[in-house]
């Protein structure tokens, strides 16, 4: 892989009072690559994963997504926050699929999709919607289009919320376990939309249990154990001949 | 007997499971109904032979000077009720902005206008001039508080402002009742904060708010009648000023009655369409 980086975290640390979320992690990703983050729970996968669109601010460290420092501006040797606005354009172009989901309720699955392309992005209802039905129909819900999210089952509202992550055309898009809160019978036709748009070149940073997929569809794996990023490379050898005891311990445990 | 104990042949089971199946009889239900609408015949028989005369009721029912209270209610309670809702909207998301200075400033808000009586708040904007004789920027304009200060003014403030009050509380649990999962969700497609408040979180936040608001819009058609007091001509003040000169005091305050509660009718009826709409997307409702 020598595509360029896509986003590069260095040194970020993140404290929730005096619990040490994440300790020095620095993580690189490239444009199409998938990268898996695996490890224990608590270990501070998916506060990693929420720092990059910025659901958590960042108490040190920094991190840059599609060439831009995210959340400060850098003038002479000063980080300056920045503001509710510029945080937000910078959100667009980084698409996040949530373990519950969280479609808005009150909308339809169509209008899901929609909602930020017409209201953020200002394209118009008739391309957005187009747009919409082309993605829903990526995902196999072509006919669900009418439907609130409380008419679907959890597989469906969770393809939903991919599409309504596509639906802003971003550059990367970021999963916090989407598939853990899925009766397990649902869980393959979720893998299948990432597999998918794994293939379609998205760049992809997965936070996940799924062995299989991390195995699979990813290029890289991290292993996260403790707030510490303990090892990250080809999946392939991450997952069969890990560096770290840690890591060779977490797998023999998730791999019985 | 009531119990039936698993039967030892299949054809038993089988028997039994294609035996008719017969309601409850709710026969409590309808001893309780009997009971009631006797209870309500008696009351409406005191009325009809008590001292209170129906046809003057009949008579002053649609009066012009009646009918014209009733436009200045309907008038009040929307010019009351708006302000209150913009206003506790307002005071509710400054409450939940996370700066500290528009939080103190609802929270001073909030403690002043629900912590004095409506009817005294009344008199003190009615009564403004006697602190304030002129208002206005000097220089700029300026104009006296007396001409300002119409009973309609005066009203639509005070019961407005401290309607504001109240609602603020009803808008901030409507928020926050709205799963934080949302919030996130609509920052990560790149929403600002108002255009989450206006496009997320409010609209789901109505569902939970119209119950209580429309109980608010109900009690403020009768928190208007404290109007009458300043001289406001609503329903109560018009059906005063008929009885002072023909002294058919129970019959005019009948007539009151049957119009607050012929709106208050009316809105509830709305507020039930209101509720259903705002209810979509959501499974259906549940008894006990």
């Amino acid at each position: 892989m020598t595509s360029e980086i896509l986003v590069k975290a260095v040194d970020v640390c993140k404290r929730f009072g005096t619990f040490k979320a994440l300790h020095e992690v620095g993580l690189e990703v490239r444009k199409g690559e998938v990268s898996c983050i695996i490890g224990p729970s608590g270990s501070g996968k998916s506060t990693l994963l929420r720092c990059i669109n910025l659901l958590e601010r960042i108490d040190s460290g920094a991190i840059w997504a599609n060439g831009e420092l995210i959340g400060y501006r850098r003038d002479g040797n000063k980080l300056y926050e920045l503001s509710d606005v510029e945080i937000a354009r910078q959100r667009r172009s980084i698409g996040m699929v949530f373990q519950r989901f969280n479609l808005f309720p009150h909308k339809t699955a169509l209008e899901n999709v929609i909602e930020g392309p017409v209201q953020v992005l200002g394209e118009s209802a008739k391309a957005a919607r187009e747009h919409a039905m082309e993605l829903l129909k990526r995902v196999g819900l072509a006919d669900k289009a009418g439907n609130y999210p409380a008419e679907l089952s959890g597989g469906q509202q969770q393809r939903v919320a991919i599409a309504r992550a596509m639906g802003m055309r971003p550059s990367l898009i970021l999963f916090d376990e989407p598939t853990s809160a899925l009766d397990p019978e649902l869980v393959a036709e979720v893998l299948d939309v990432m597999n998918d748009l794994a293939a379609s070149g998205m760049t992809m940073i997965v936070v996940t249990h799924e062995m299989g997929f991390a195995r699979n569809v990813s290029n890289t794996v991290a292993f996260m154990d403790g707030g510490r990023l303990i090892e990250h490379g080809p999946s392939a050898r991450v997952l069969t001949q890990p560096d770290n005891p840690r890591t060779a311990d977490f797998l023999k445990a998730v791999q019985r | 007997m009531t119990d039936t104990p698993l039967p030892h042949s299949s054809r038993d089971a089988h028997d039994i499971a294609h035996l008719q199946l017969v309601p409850r009889k709710h026969v409590g239900r309808k001893v309780f109904a009997a009971i009631v609408l006797f209870l309500v015949a008696l009351l409406i028989r005191a009325f009809v032979v008590g001292q209170i005369e129906w046809p003057v009721v009949g008579q002053f029912l649609f009066a012009p000077v009646i009918i014209q209270g009733i436009w200045n209610t309907l008038l009040m309670t929307v010019a009351a009720m708006s302000l209150g809702i913009a206003l506790g909207v307002l005071i509710a998301i400054m409450r939940i902005s996370g700066n500290p200075v528009l939080e103190y400033i609802a929270l001073v808000y909030v403690w002043i206008f629900r912590g004095a009586p409506a009817l005294l708040q009344l008199l003190l904007w009615f009564n403004l001039a006697l602190i304030f004789p002129t208002m206005g920027i000097p220089g700029l304009f300026e104009f006296n508080t007396v001409e300002v200060m119409t009973p309609f003014i005066a009203a639509m403030l005070g019961l407005g402002i401290q309607q504001g009050a109240y609602t603020s509380e009803v808008v901030r649990s409507g928020l926050l009742s709205v799963d934080a999962g949302q919030y996130e969700a609509a920052r990560t497609i790149g929403m600002t904060g108002m255009q989450t408040l206006r496009r997320i979180v409010l609209p789901q936040a109505m569902r939970v708010m119209v119950p209580p608001v429309g109980n608010e819009v109900i009690s403020m058609v009768k928190l208007t009648s404290l109007a009458s007091v300043i001289q406001y001509s609503e329903i109560l003040h018009n059906a005063q000023v008929i009885y002072y000169a023909n002294t058919r005091v129970l019959e005019l305050l009948m007539v009151a009655s049957f119009w607050y509660l012929a709106i208050v009718t009316v809105l509830s009826l709305i507020q039930s369409r209101i509720e259903r709409y705002y209810a979509r997307g959501t499974r259906g409702r549940t008894t006990i």
